[in-house]
C-alpha cells in the first residue's frame, strides 16, 4: 500500500467497481494520480453540492505531506498495518485533501516533513497555509497525532510538524499522543509509533477491528524512491578547468524506457555508495575483517557491503554521536550533546565526518554494534540542469565532487564521489525524480526572470534558459553567476556565451571571488546593478535563488533587501517584509541546500 | 576589370579611429578572456596577440569552457639595446603577470607569454614605466628596427644603433590611442592625423634592419627594408639599401614565397630617413590591400619591377640613389663568449637556446641573468639570433660576471656543439595560433640526434646553421638556413637545404612531410657525403648546391620550381 490516491478500506462502492478503478490507475505516475484524485474529488464536489463530502467518522484518516517520499512511506506503512489489523483507514495526500473536512473527521494522524528553511513540503503547502490562517475552523471534535520528519542538521528541525501540532491544539483538537519527531534515521521511531497507534486504535475509534474483506490494489508509479530507475550514464564530464580547485561534473543520464518525466526546477535523487578508500579506513579502525557477516535489519550482509552500500558513513548525525558517546565516554563529546548547544552541534555536524569522530574519540567497538549505530545511506538530491524539451529522454545534472583535506587526511562525500568516480559512461546510476513545484518557471512566458545561482546553484538555470528558449518565451532572462576563478570555474561558459549571442539569455553578471585580491560575490554584483534590478522587479520579474544555503542564500537576501532600501525608499524592516511578500506571491523563489 | 574587395582587416583599421576600436570594452568584458573579433586585429598594433593554450584546446571544449585565452606581449626594443634596470623590470613582470619566462625573439625584442586579459593593462603600463613600449611591435606598421648588436668597431656600432633608433622613432605611429588605453592618457582623437601611415596604416607588416658587414647577423636580406652600412676608413659613410625581403609563405600556394631583398642602390647617411619614408609610403600606396597573403612589399616589387620601385622612392624622397657599394658577408650567426671592442670594453655573448629565458634544472638562465642585471653597470643587447649579450663590461668586472655565469650553470658555450649554437627555433606550440608542428619544444632534441650523426661523420666541429619553424611563416628565417625545417603537421616537416651560411641564398625543398626518422637518416647520409667530398672551408649549404643535391634557388619566384626532382 503505497499510494497517493485517496482510498478507503471500507469504501462506499462495490468491490468490482473499485477494482476496475484501481486497475485503471495502476500504471499512473504519482503526478497523474494526484491530478486524477483532484479531478474525481472535483466531480464528487460537483454532484453533492449541498451535502458535505462523505466522511466516515469511525475510520482512521492518515494524511501526509512529503517531498522526497520518506513521509509517504511511513504513512503508507501505517495505513497497511491498520488495514491489515482490520481498521477502516483512509490514506490521503495533503495536496488533495480539503482542509475544511477536518471539522468532520474524528481521528486524524498527520505525517509531515520539513523542507526549504523550515517550510512545509510542496504538497502540504496550501493545507498549512489554510490551517495557519484565520479562516481555519474550530476543531473541537477532532483527535489527532503528528509524526514530524526532519533533519537535525537544520536549525528549524521538524518545524512544519511542530507548527501543525501546536496549531491543531490551539484550534481545540485533542492531542492523542505527543508529537514524534524523526531525524533522518527514522525507521525505528516510525515503527514503534506505528505499533503504538495501532494498539490504541480500538480505544480511539471505539470499535473492534474486523478482518478486512478487501485490500486495495497495489498501485504505484513504476519508478520512485522504493524502486529507483537504473539510468544509463551517457556522459560524465568534468567541467572545471585543469587548474581548478574544484571538480564539478556535468552528468547526462538516459531516461529512455523509464516513463519518468520532469520539469525544470525539479531535482533528481541519486542512490549512491561510499568511497572504497573510506570503507577501508573504517575496516582498519574497527579492526574487523571485510567479509565478516553481520545482521542488518532482516538481512545478513558482509561488513564491507554494509559499509559500502547500506549505511551512512560520511555525514554524522546526533543519534550517532549519542551512541558513540555511550561507547567512548569522551567528556568533550558529551558536552556537545548537552541541551542548549544546538548551534555548536550543527556546526560540528557540518564539519566532521563519522570517521573524524571515531578517530578523535577512539573506542573499542565490535562491528555489529558499530553498524547498528549508523543510519541508512540516504539518496542525495541534485538539481536538474536540463530542459526535457531540449533533451528528450535525458536528464542532466551538475555535480560538485566533494573531496577535501581535513584533520590531516583526505575526505570524500559519499554520493557526489559515487557519481564522479564510481560510475563511468555506459554504467548506470539509480535515480528517481523529486518534483519541486515551488521552483517553477512562471507560467506566463512574457514574465522576466532573474536567476541567482553561484557554483552548482547554476544547474537549474541551465534548464530554465534552455526551456525558455525552447518555448520561445519572450520574457527576459538575467543570470547572476559566481565561482572562484573565471578561467577554470565558469560553469557552462561556452553555453552562456552562445545563449547571449542567440538572445536566449539577456544579461549575465559574473563574480569570481579569487580573480582579484578582494573577494567579489554575486551579492556584490546585485548591489552594483541595483537600479536595473529594481526596474526588473517593478516590471514583475520573478527572482530565483539556488545554491549554498549556509552563506549565499542569506547574503543574497540581504543584497536584495538593500536594493529595495535604495530604490523603493523602504527602511530595512519594510524591505524585509516586502521580500517576504514577494516570496508568498511566488515572485521570489529559493532552492537552497 | 572589377576590383577585388579590400580585406576585412582594412575595414577594421579604417573604422578603428586610429587603432582605438572597441578595445576598452573588450578589456572590460568579464564574460570572456578574449577580445572582440575586430579588436584582436587592432591589439597587434598595440603590441599584443590573443592566443590560447593549444595543449588545452580540445580538453576545454569538452569542459564547456572557452579556450584558455591569454596574450603574448611584445616589447619593442630598437637595436635590441636594453639596460639592466629595464631587464629587471621585464623579469618582474614576467613573474607577476606572465608565465614566468621571457622570450628573446628573432628580431631583438622581448616577448611575454600567458598574460591574461585582466592583467594586460598593468603589464603594458609596467613595461612603459621603464621607458620601453609595445606600440607597433606587431601590426601593419614598421616593426622593431634591428641593428647588429656587436660589430667590431664600437664607434660604428653607436652610429648605426642611433640611426636605427631614429628611424624607429620616425616610423612609429602617431596615434594617441596607445597612451589613452594603457597609460590613462587624455582622450585626444579629435583631428588626429597619421602623417606617414594615413588612416589605414600599411597593407601588411613591415620590417627594417641595419647591418654592418661582414657579419649578417640580422639577416638583412629577409627584411622588407635593409640598410647595409658602408664603412670607409673607419667611418660610416652611408648605406646600401635593400628592399623586398621576406620569409612568409603558405604551404601549397606557390604564389607565396620567401624572397631575398634586392639591393636598390646606395644612399648617403643623411638620406636614410628620406629613403625609408619613401619606401614605406610607396608600399602604403601600392601594396595589395585585397589579399593579405600577397600584401608584403616583396610582392609589390615583383609585381611592378625594381626599376619602377626605385623611381618611385627617388621621386618621393627627393633623392638620387647611387650605385651599390661593395660589401661581403661571411655568416649570419653570433660569436659566443667574451669579445673586446676597440674602446676597451668587453662583451659576453650568451647562448640562450631558442631565446627562452627560463630556469631549468642545471641551466638557470632566468635567475642567472637576473643576478647579473643586479650587478651589471653596462647594458644588455639582444641578438637577432635569440641570444643575449652582456655588453660594455669593464675588464675588471669580467671575473664577477664569469662567476655568476658559472653559478647559474650558463655561459658554458664551449659545451654546446656548433650545430646547437647555430640553431634557431620559432615559438610554435603551445602558444602560437598558427603552428602546425612543434618547434621550440622539439628542436633541441632533434639537434641531439643530428649531433650524433655529425659526430659519426667526423664533423663534430662543423658549424652548420639549422632553423626550425612550426609553420611556413618562417619566423626563425628557416629559408636562409643551411638546414631549414618547416612544420607541416604534427611530427612532420618540410626539409629545405642549400641556403648559404651567410644568409644570402635561399634553400630548396629537399624532403616533404618528413618525420624524424627520415630527417635524421637523410641528413646523416648527406653529412657523410659532405665529410667525404667537401672542399676546404666549404660550407654544407654551398656543398649541397655544388654537388647538385639541391637546385640553386636564385630568387624568390624561383623557390617552388623543380624542388624534389632536384634530388641527386
Ligand atoms: C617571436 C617570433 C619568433 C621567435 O621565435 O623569435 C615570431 C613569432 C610569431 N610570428 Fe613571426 N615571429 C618572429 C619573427 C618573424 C620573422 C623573422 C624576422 O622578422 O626577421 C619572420 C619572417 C620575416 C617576414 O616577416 O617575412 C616572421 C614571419 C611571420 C609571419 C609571416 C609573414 C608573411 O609575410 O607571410 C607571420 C604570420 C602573419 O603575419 O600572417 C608571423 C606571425 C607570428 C606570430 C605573432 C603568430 C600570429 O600571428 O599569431 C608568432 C607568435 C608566436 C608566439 O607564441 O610567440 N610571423 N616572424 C619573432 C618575433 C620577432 C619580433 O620581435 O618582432
Ligand atoms: C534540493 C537540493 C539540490 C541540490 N542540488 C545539487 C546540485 O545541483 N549539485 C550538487 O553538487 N549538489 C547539490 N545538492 C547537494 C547534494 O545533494 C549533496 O549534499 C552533495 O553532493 C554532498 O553529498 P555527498 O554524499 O557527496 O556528501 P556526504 O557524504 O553527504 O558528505 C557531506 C559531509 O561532509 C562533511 N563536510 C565537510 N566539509 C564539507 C563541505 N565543505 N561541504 C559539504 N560537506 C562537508 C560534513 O560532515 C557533511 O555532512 C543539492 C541538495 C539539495 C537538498
Ligand atoms: C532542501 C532540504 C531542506 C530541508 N530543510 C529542513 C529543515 O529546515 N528542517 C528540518 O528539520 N529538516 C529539513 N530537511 C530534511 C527533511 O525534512 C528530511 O529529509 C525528511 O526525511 C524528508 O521527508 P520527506 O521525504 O517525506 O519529504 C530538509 C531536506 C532538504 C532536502
Ligand atoms: S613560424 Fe609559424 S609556428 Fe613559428 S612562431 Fe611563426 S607563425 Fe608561429
Amino acid at each position: 500500500m503505497n499510494t497517493r490516491a485517496a482510498g478507503s478500506v471500507l469504501p462506499p462502492i462495490q468491490d468490482d467497481r473499485l477494482q476496475r478503478i484501481s486497475a485503471e490507475v495502476a500504471d499512473m505516475t504519482s503526478a497523474q494520480l494526484q491530478w486524477v484524485s483532484g479531478y474525481i474529488a472535483g466531480l464528487g464536489a460537483g454532484r453533492s453540492s449541498a451535502a458535505p463530502q462523505p466522511v466516515d467518522s469511525r475510520a482512521l484518516t492518515i494524511l501526509y505531506g512529503s517531498q522526497t517520499g520518506n513521509g509517504e512511506g511511513i504513512a503508507g506503512a501505517l495505513a497497511k498495518k491498520a488495514t491489515d489489523s482490520g481498521f477502516p483507514t483512509v490514506l490521503q495526500n495533503l495536496a488533495s485533501y480539503r482542509p475544511a473536512n477536518l471539522k468532520r473527521e474524528s481521528v486524524v494522524v498527520l505525517v509531515v516533513s520539513t523542507h526549504g528553511e523550515g517550510d512545509p513540503p510542496d504538497d502540504a503547502e496550501l493545507f498549512c497555509e489554510f490551517l495557519m490562517s484565520a479562516r481555519a475552523p474550530k476543531l473541537a471534535g477532532l483527535s489527532y497525532a503528528v509524526l514530524a520528519l526532519g533533519d537535525r542538521a537544520y536549525v528549524n528541525f521538524c518545524q512544519t510538524g511542530r507548527e501543525l501540532d501546536a496549531r491543531l491544539q490551539e484550534l481545540g483538537a485533542r492531542r492523542l499522543m505527543p508529537i514524534v519527531e524523526c531525524d533522518l534515521d527514522y525507521d525505528e521511531a516510525a515503527a514503534s509509533w506505528r505499533n503504538e497507534i495501532v494498539g490504541q486504535l480500538p480505544e480511539w475509534l471505539d470499535l473492534t477491528p474486523v478482518v478486512p474483506h478487501l485490500r486495495a490494489v497495489e498501485s504505484r508509479t513504476k519508478y520512485g524512491k522504493e524502486n529507483p530507475f537504473a539510468a544509463e550514464v551517457l556522459s560524465n564530464q568534468k567541467i572545471t578547468g585543469r587548474h581548478s580547485t574544484k571538480d564539478v561534473r556535468h552528468i547526462e543520464l538516459s531516461l529512455e524506457g523509464s516513463g519518468l518525466t520532469y520539469e525544470p526546477g525539479d531535482a533528481v535523487a541519486v542512490v549512491g555508495s561510499n568511497p572504497p578508500q573510506l570503507v577501508a579506513q573504517f575496516l582498519d579502525l574497527i579492526g574487523a575483517a571485510a567479509d565478516e557477516s553481520l545482521q542488518l535489519d532482516d538481512d545478513i550482509v558482509t561488513l564491507r557491503d554494509a559499509l559500502t552500500n547500506c549505511l551512512e558513513i560520511t555525514a554524522p548525525n546526533p543519534s550517532f554521536l549519542r551512541a558513540w558517546f555511550d561507547v567512548c565516554g569522551s567528556p568533550e563529546l558529551g558536552a556537545l550533546l548537552e541541551d542548549g548547544r544546538q548551534e555548536a552541534l550543527i556546526g560540528f555536524l557540518q564539519e566532521q565526518q563519522v570517521v573524524d569522530v571515531v578517530r578523535r574519540y577512539p573506542a573499542d567497538i565490535d562491528p555489529q554494534r558499530f553498524v547498528s549505530m549508523l543510519r541508512k545511506l540516504s539518496p542525495r538530491s541534485y538539481s536538474i540542469a536540463s530542459s526535457p524539451g531540449a533533451n528528450p529522454d535525458e536528464v542532466h545534472l551538475t555535480v560538485a565532487a566533494l573531496r577535501y583535506q581535513a584533520f590531516g587526511s583526505e575526505h570524500w562525500g559519499a554520493v557526489s564521489t559515487h557519481i564522479a568516480d564510481r560510475v563511468g559512461e555506459g554504467e548506470s546510476l539509480a535515480i528517481y525524480i523529486e518534483p519541486n513545484s515551488r521552483f517553477r518557471l512562471p507560467a506566463d512566458d512574457t514574465t522576466d526572470i532573474i536567476m541567482i545561482g553561484p557554483g552548482t546553484g547554476v544547474a537549474p538555470f541551465r534548464a530554465f534558459v534552455e526551456e525558455r528558449a525552447e518555448r520561445g518565451a519572450t520574457g527576459r532572462n538575467w543570470l547572476f553567476f559566481g565561482d572562484r576563478n573565471s578561467s577554470s570555474d565558469f560553469l557552462y561558459q561556452l553555453e552562456w556565451q552562445r545563449h547571449l549571442a542567440s538572445g536566449a539569455l539577456h544579461r549575465l553578471d559574473v563574480a569570481f571571488s579569487r580573480d582579484q585580491d578582494e573577494k567579489i560575490y554575486v551579492q556584490d554584483r546585485i548591489r552594483e546593478n541595483s537600479a536595473e534590478l529594481y526596474r526588473w522587479l517593478e516590471g514583475g520579474a520573478v527572482t530565483y535563488v539556488c545554491g549554498d544555503a549556509r552563506h549565499m542564500a542569506g547574503d543574497v537576501n540581504d543584497a536584495l533587501a538593500d536594493v529595495l532600501v535604495q530604490h523603493a525608499g523602504l527602511d530595512r524592516d519594510a524591505a524585509e517584509a516586502r521580500l517576504a511578500a514577494l516570496r508568498r506571491e511566488g515572485r521570489y523563489r529559493r532552492d537552497v541546500y | 576589370m572589377t576590383r577585388a574587395p579590400l580585406t576585412d582587416v582594412e575595414r577594421i583599421k579604417a573604422q578603428s579611429r586610429h587603432l582605438r576600436g572597441t578595445l576598452v570594452n573588450s578589456l572590460d568584458n568579464p564574460l570572456t578572456g578574449a577580445l572582440a573579433e575586430d579588436d584582436i586585429q587592432l591589439s597587434k598594433f598595440h603590441g599584443f596577440y590573443q592566443q590560447d593554450d593549444r595543449d588545452l584546446r580540445s580538453e576545454r571544449k569538452r569542459q564547456r569552457l572557452e579556450p584558455a585565452y591569454s596574450f603574448m606581449i611584445r616589447a619593442r626594443i630598437p637595436a635590441g639595446v636594453c639596460s639592466p634596470a629595464q631587464w629587471l623590470n621585464i623579469d618582474r613582470l614576467a613573474g607577476q603577470y606572465a608565465n614566468g619566462t621571457i622570450r628573446l625573439t628573432t628580431r631583438q625584442a622581448i616577448q611575454l607569454h600567458g598574460v591574461i586579459k585582466r592583467d594586460l593593462k598593468q603589464t603594458i603600463a609596467g613595461i612603459n614605466a621603464s621607458m620601453m613600449d609595445t606600440l607597433a611591435a606587431c601590426g601593419d606598421v614598421n616593426r622593431n628596427v634591428m641593428a647588429p648588436p656587436l660589430p667590431g668597431l664600437s664607434s660604428v656600432h653607436r652610429l648605426v644603433q642611433t640611426d636605427a633608433e631614429r628611424l624607429s622613432a620616425h616610423l612609429t605611429p602617431a596615434t594617441r590611442a596607445y597612451h589613452e588605453i594603457w597609460l590613462d592618457g587624455e582622450r585626444l582623437d579629435q583631428d588626429e592625423v597619421e602623417p606617414i601611415y594615413g588612416d589605414t596604416y600599411l597593407p601588411r607588416k613591415f620590417k627594417t634592419a641595419f647591418v654592418v658587414p661582414p657579419q649578417n647577423d640580422v639577416d638583412v636580406f629577409t627584411q622588407d627594408l635593409g640598410f647595409i652600412a658602408i664603412v670607409e676608413g673607419g667611418s660610416l659613410i652611408g648605406y646600401n639599401v635593400t628592399v623586398g625581403g621576406g620569409m612568409g609563405m603558405s604551404h601549397g600556394e606557390t604564389e607565396t614565397y620567401p624572397r631575398l631583398g634586392s639591393v636598390l642602390g646606395f644612399c648617403e647617411r643623411d638620406q636614410f630617413i628620406a629613403v625609408a619614408e619613401a619606401v614605406v609610403t610607396t608600399q602604403r600606396d601600392y601594396g595589395d590591400r585585397t589579399n593579405r597573403k600577397r600584401a608584403r612589399l616583396k610582392y609589390t616589387i615583383d609585381n611592378r619591377g625594381l626599376d619602377w620601385f626605385r623611381g618611385e622612392v627617388e621621386s618621393r624622397g627627393g633623392i638620387r640613389l647611387q650605385a651599390e657599394r661593395l660589401f661581403m658577408f661571411v655568416g649570419n650567426g653570433d660569436a659566443y663568449g667574451w669579445r673586446e671592442t676597440d674602446d676597451g670594453l668587453w662583451h659576453y655573448t650568451l647562448f640562450v637556446q631558442n631565446g627562452r629565458v627560463a630556469d631549468q634544472e642545471s641551466r638557470k638562465v632566468l635567475s642567472g641573468i637576473r643576478e647579473i642585471a643586479k650587478v651589471h653597470d653596462g647594458e644588455f643587447r639582444l641578438t637577432p639570433n635569440q641570444n643575449l649579450i652582456i655588453s660594455e663590461v669593464q675588464r675588471e668586472s669580467r671575473a664577477s660576471i664569469d662567476e655568476l655565469l658559472g653559478k647559474y650553470g650558463i655561459g658554458n658555450e664551449e659545451q654546446g656543439t656548433p650545430l646547437r649554437l647555430h640553431s634557431l627555433a620559432c615559438v610554435a606550440l603551445p602558444t602560437c595560433g598558427l603552428a602546425m608542428a612543434e618547434s621550440e619544444r622539439y628542436l633541441p632534441s632533434l639537434v641531439t640526434k643530428l649531433d650524433s650523426e655529425l659526430e659519426a661523420a667526423g664533423l663534430a666541429d662543423e658549424a652548420i646553421t639549422i632553423r626550425m619553424t612550426g609553420c611556413p611563416n618562417g619566423c626563425a628565417r628557416p629559408y636562409v638556413s643551411e638546414i631549414g625545417l618547416v612544420g607541416k603537421g604534427p611530427g612532420l616537416y618540410n626539409l629545405y637545404l642549400g641556403a648559404a651560411f651567410a644568409g644570402d641564398r635561399l634553400g630548396c625543398l629537399f624532403l616533404e612531410n618528413a618525420n624524424e626518422t627520415s630527417i635524421v637518416a637523410e641528413l646523416g647520409g648527406l653529412f657523410r657525403r659532405f665529410a667525404a667530398e667537401h672542399k676546404p672551408d666549404e660550407h654544407f649549404g654551398d656543398f649541397l648546391v655544388r654537388a647538385r643535391v639541391v637546385r640553386h634557388v636564385h630568387e624568390g619566384r624561383d623557390f617552388h620550381g623543380g624542388s624534389v626532382d632536384a634530388r641527386a
